[in-house]
């Protein structure tokens, strides 16, 4: 018999984030933000390595981290980090099952206890918390 | 692709809705093992305020295309059958009305994550295997009466650890909205861990370390991200979400 088709949705269904509410926004931008601050990372370690090869190595780097681009760069690894952190806070608790509601009788519409208000404000505050961050950071970066 | 009209119903079948009498229902075709590649039919359904997909699939089988694939029985929400992808999102086609979808044109798709047989008829192997994985019983030495013993004894309190998680009738709404289930083939699944917990929260049960130890796999229960999207869609208030989090509370130290 021919292979049937897996139909498994794929990286494009599980990075879709336009369905299932705000939690699925919530994992998408965690995911987004953790490889983006992963990235930000490896390539801080190479531009500060730069050192090693010397004075004009080093401040040649620096003029490029010092560019407009680099600063809205900046601005972005800010807001990852802070809501990759205030998020994260947030699922590691959650992980751990505080914080994700009480086993009870389910009552028709059977609203998710887990898809509680508390865990939808966290990420809004953490949203809100990376937007002020990154108004801050933007102005120090980019004002005069 | 298959375009049939149906001729107008009667005015006095009219109802005072918003709703249309007439609906476009979009359905999914394929078939994998014969190489058939997916393709849509599309047919002209007159709906009532309380005509629900299934229904209106099955006027489709049974006034234009009996060849069509569809899997239901109950037409109740209870055995778990009818899970389809409804205009993009999983749902149970004999618990979704189409009035309250709020658009004329339905798409019906076989739910994804499982693979398909024809049409919107999908494949369960894959979550029945996992479900029997959790050990979906009673484990323990003894049997629940003795002659010496009582009546084993449980409390509504003790019940109410349990009871929600117990109302899930394996229809992989779940599995099919889960994000790590899109990628992860061999991932146990929000069904078969908030199964595990089901058992583990239940206070007549003793295989609580067996259990963690099934899940505590590199496709088990550290897969689950809380995303939620399992939660969401789960027609019976099983909350999966949050049974894997209780669960994987115990692997992390955070209960006992
Ligand atoms: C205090 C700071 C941090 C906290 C509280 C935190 C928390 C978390 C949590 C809870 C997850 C798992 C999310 C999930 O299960 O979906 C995660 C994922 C991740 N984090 Fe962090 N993290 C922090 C800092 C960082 C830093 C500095 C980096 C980068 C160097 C980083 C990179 C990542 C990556 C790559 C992932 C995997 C993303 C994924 O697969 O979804 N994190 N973080
Ligand atoms: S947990 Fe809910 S969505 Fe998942 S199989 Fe059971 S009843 Fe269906
Ligand atoms: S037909 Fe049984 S759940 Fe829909």
């Amino acid at each position: 018999m021919a292979e049937r088709l897996s139909n498994r949705e794929g990286i494009k269904g599980m990075a879709n984030p336009t369905r299932y509410g705000i939690e699925r926004v919530a994992y998408w931008l965690q995911r987004l933000s953790g490889l983006g601050l992963l990235a930000y990372l490896i390539g801080h370690i190479y531009e500060t390595s730069t050192i090693v090869n010397g004075k004009i190595a080093w401040d040649k780097m620096l003029e490029f981290t010092q560019t407009t681009q680099g600063h809205i760069f900046l601005t972005l690894v800010i807001g990852m980090c802070v809501f990759h952190t205030a998020n994260g806070i947030r699922v590691m608790l959650g992980h751990g099952g505080i914080g994700v509601g009480k086993p009870g009788q389910p009552e028709y519409p059977y609203k998710a206890a887990s898809l509680n208000y508390k865990q939808r404000l966290c990420i809004w505050v953490s949203i809100a918390l990376a937007a002020l961050a990154m108004m801050y950071g933007a102005s120090v970066l980019l004002g005069d | 692709m298959a375009v049939v009209e149906v001729p107008k119903p009667s005015e006095a079948s009219n109802t005072k809705t918003s709703q249309p009498n007439t609906i476009t229902l979009r359905i999914a075709r394929s078939n994998p093992s014969a190489e058939q590649e997916l393709s849509f039919s599309e047919f002209q359904i007159p709906v009532q305020k309380w005509t629900t997909v299934l229904e209106a699939i099955l006027y489709v089988k049974q006034n234009f295309d009996h060849s069509l694939a569809v899997r239901y029985s109950c037409r109740q929400a209870s055995c778990g059958s009818c899970g389809m992808k409804i205009n993009g999102r999983p749902a149970l086609a004999c618990y979704t009305k189409i009035s309250e979808l709020n658009s004329n044109v339905i798409t019906v798709e076989p739910m994804n994550n499982f693979p398909i047989i024809r049409d919107l008829a999908v494949d369960f192997k894959q979550l029945i295997s996992n479900h029997k994985k959790m050990k979906p019983f009673i484990i323990r030495e003894d049997s629940e009466v003795t002659p010496e013993s009582k009546e084993f004894v449980q409390t509504p309190q003790d019940l109410e650890k349990f009871l929600q998680f117990s109302y899930c009738i394996k229809c992989g709404l779940c599995n099919s909205a889960c994000p790590t289930m899109a990628t992860d083939e061999s991932f146990i699944g929000p069904q078969g861990l908030a199964q595990a917990y089901r058992y583990v929260a239940d206070n007549r049960d003793k295989g609580k370390d067996d259990r963690l130890k099934i899940v505590d796999d590199s496709h088990g229960i550290w897969r689950c991200h809380f995303a939620g999207s399992c939660s969401h869609v789960c027609p019976k208030g099983v909350d999966p979400a949050m049974a894997i989090q209780l669960l994987r509370g115990y692997l992390l130290g955070f209960r006992k």
